[in-house]
């Protein structure tokens, strides 16, 4: 490498790393600054300072001693682990058929999944919570949340079906040479490779439910005993109003769960992402 | 083998794959395909959910294009959301996915924190965003006092509502980051070093290297993105209400779209003519608006030999 050379890669490295540095600022600064807030005292939150004084870590247990927080927590780990159990369960074995059997209407049944993909919840939403509300009586409950996930969720379809394609089909044909059943051969041959994939479904879909909004809206809004940390979340600001230090503390409260699991599987969530970009 | 066994067989591969594919199928028919239909037949009554429906014919439908108030301004903010938001993720996402293909010390932790926004609880993220934004005493006034610029009153203002959205939106750019990465790792390396020995600039090999060989992905990139803007609900109510004070919780009415209209999106109004004014017909030709215009673009999505997602094998 001549001199110039290496001064133009040294350059080259100061440049890229600083322009990192300022995006990363962009990034890491709200959360900073959220933290910070939820340390003030219910006065200093109402100012312009940026950096709390005293730092108020009480806060966090006024927090989680709000009445029905507690509530909250557990109906979010229930809607969001059973939800996540059921999608698992009912869409694994479709997502299997989609990638290793060939049948009539295999396309279009691959077709109709995207698209249900694409679309909203609210375009079915009348019909379904007229059913499930004054139909079943079913309203104040998750259960109009968490009983439809026992029948396949198109998101964890597509996004196990493009995994399942990546296994190659000599193992499952050997599997089936020595007198697998398709069930065995699923359980035994293909889960096992196919683990990456699952924890990377597993978890878009608990952070799915963790993050509804919409769904607890329409069907558990009438009764607080049945909200998630979603919708509380949301009402717990309204409560608060003037109380930023408080809601700073709520908010962190319910991202971190989030931040946690994603550093203990950061692997699967970059396989996810990549699994619903474009190769098929 | 004779045709009998052949037969048995074939009947057998086909209940082996109605089993396989039961919970999908029941699915579709009982949480897609029926009130699907149902919203269908509702577009076109008089229904309150207590009384039984009555049919109108098309009253709903010339309502909601011609007399109800809310429906071309969540209209015009969907297109404003579609060109600009969407233009700001596309152009950041691939610009950061850029730069941590670039980034050669500390690569993981840039990469995690470029990430992490993304996987923010939106309602978590909105009520930060909000406060972050607040125009008394946020921090970002607070810097921006600081620097001697003027201090937008985001949330608050008809105008400004929908960049602090976008700003909301581009924090978390991280799928896109992702897949951008993904994608530029992939184009060949022989092709930069041909182009570099031609004497081809920064922008050229851009230009005609890096774009040409992700331009799929940006095409998807822009298309998801569209999908995302038509359907975008909890971010804009949110921060509509919490900048607007409302308390939540049960029972409690709420105008959508505060300040003035300006975070107003379909599915908002879906809910509020829906569940908050009990006019389920009405709701129901806004959501069959919403249907047409999500499988427009996931049409678009599927186009070309396979399409963009889920092609063949």
């Amino acid at each position: 490498m001549t001199p110039a050379h290496r001064r133009r890669a040294v350059l080259q490295w100061i440049a890229v790393h600083s322009l990192a540095i300022a995006a990363a600022l962009f990034f890491v600064l709200p959360f900073v600054f959220v933290f910070l807030t939820s340390l003030m005292t219910d006065q200093q939150a109402l100012t312009r300072d940026l950096v709390p004084d005293t730092w108020v870590w009480e806060n966090y247990t006024k927090v989680w001693n709000t009445p029905g927080f507690l509530t909250w927590w557990r109906n979010t780990l229930l809607y969001a682990g059973l939800g996540t159990l059921l999608t698992l369960a009912s869409s694994i074995p479709v997502a299997y058929a989609l990638a290793k059997f060939r049948f009539r209407g295999q396309r279009v049944s691959l077709l109709l999944v995207i698209a249900m993909m694409m679309l909203p919840p609210q375009v079915v939403i009348i019909p379904m919570y007229l059913f499930w509300a004054k139909q079943l009586d079913l309203s104040g409950t998750l259960w109009p949340l968490i009983i439809p996930l026992a029948f396949g969720d198109a998101f964890s379809i597509f996004l196990l079906r493009q995994f399942l394609l990546t296994i190659p089909d000599e193992y499952l044909d050997a599997a089936r040479v020595d007198g697998c059943g398709e069930l065995r051969a699923l359980l035994r041959v293909v889960l096992p490779m196919a683990k990456p994939g699952i924890a990377a479904v597993a978890l878009f879909s608990f952070f799915c439910l963790w993050n509804d909004y919409f769904g607890p809206q329409i069907y558990a809004s009438d009764n607080p005993a049945a909200w998630t940390l979603s919708y509380g979340l949301e009402s717990f600001k309204g409560a608060h109003h003037t109380n930023w230090n408080l809601t700073m503390a709520a908010t962190v409260m319910v991202m971190a769960p989030v931040i946690v699991l994603f550093f203990f599987a950061q692997k699967a969530f970059v396989e996810g992402v990549t699994l619903t970009g474009v190769k098929g | 083998m004779t045709t009998h066994t052949l037969r048995t067989k074939r009947r057998r591969a086909a209940l082996r794959t109605a089993a396989f594919m039961s919970p999908w199928l029941i699915g579709f028919a009982v949480f897609f395909a029926y009130p699907l239909l149902s919203t269908v037949y509702f577009s076109f009554t008089k229904y309150d959910g207590f009384r039984p429906p009555v049919f109108n014919g098309l009253d709903n439908w010339t309502y909601v294009f011609t007399q109800y108030p809310l429906f071309w301004p969540a209209m015009r903010n969907t297109l404003w959301l579609v060109v600009v938001m969407v233009a700001c993720r596309v152009v950041f996402g691939l610009g950061i996915g850029m730069l941590i293909t670039k980034v050669k010390t500390g690569t993981g932790i840039f990469r995690t924190l470029f990430y992490l926004p993304y996987l923010a609880p939106p309602v978590a993220a909105t009520l930060a965003f909000v406060f972050l934004l607040n125009p008394g005493t946020g921090p970002v006034n607070t810097l921006l006092d600081g620097a001697g610029l003027p201090q937008p009153g985001w949330f608050t203002d008809a105008d400004w509502a929908k960049p602090a959205l976008t700003m909301l939106a581009v924090w978390g750019v991280g799928d896109l980051m992702v897949i951008f990465m993904a994608a530029l790792l992939d184009v060949p390396k022989e092709q930069y070093e041909a182009a570099e020995l031609d004497g081809a600039g920064a922008w050229q090999r851009f230009r005609h290297i890096t774009l040409p060989n992700i331009s799929p992905i940006i095409l998807f990139a822009v298309v998801t993105g569209v999908i995302q803007a038509m359907q975008y609900y909890t971010q804009p109510l949110v921060a509509g209400k919490v900048a607007a004070g409302v308390i939540g919780g049960s029972g409690q009415q709420f105008e959508p779209g505060y300040p003035d209209k300006s975070t107003l999106t379909l599915p908002q109004i879906v809910y509020n003519v829906g569940f908050q004014r009990f006019d389920y017909g009405t709701a129901c030709v806004l959501a069959l608006v919403l249907f047409a215009l999500c499988m427009a673009f996931t049409a678009l999505l599927m186009r070309r030999r396979g399409g963009l997602i889920g092609g063949g094998h």
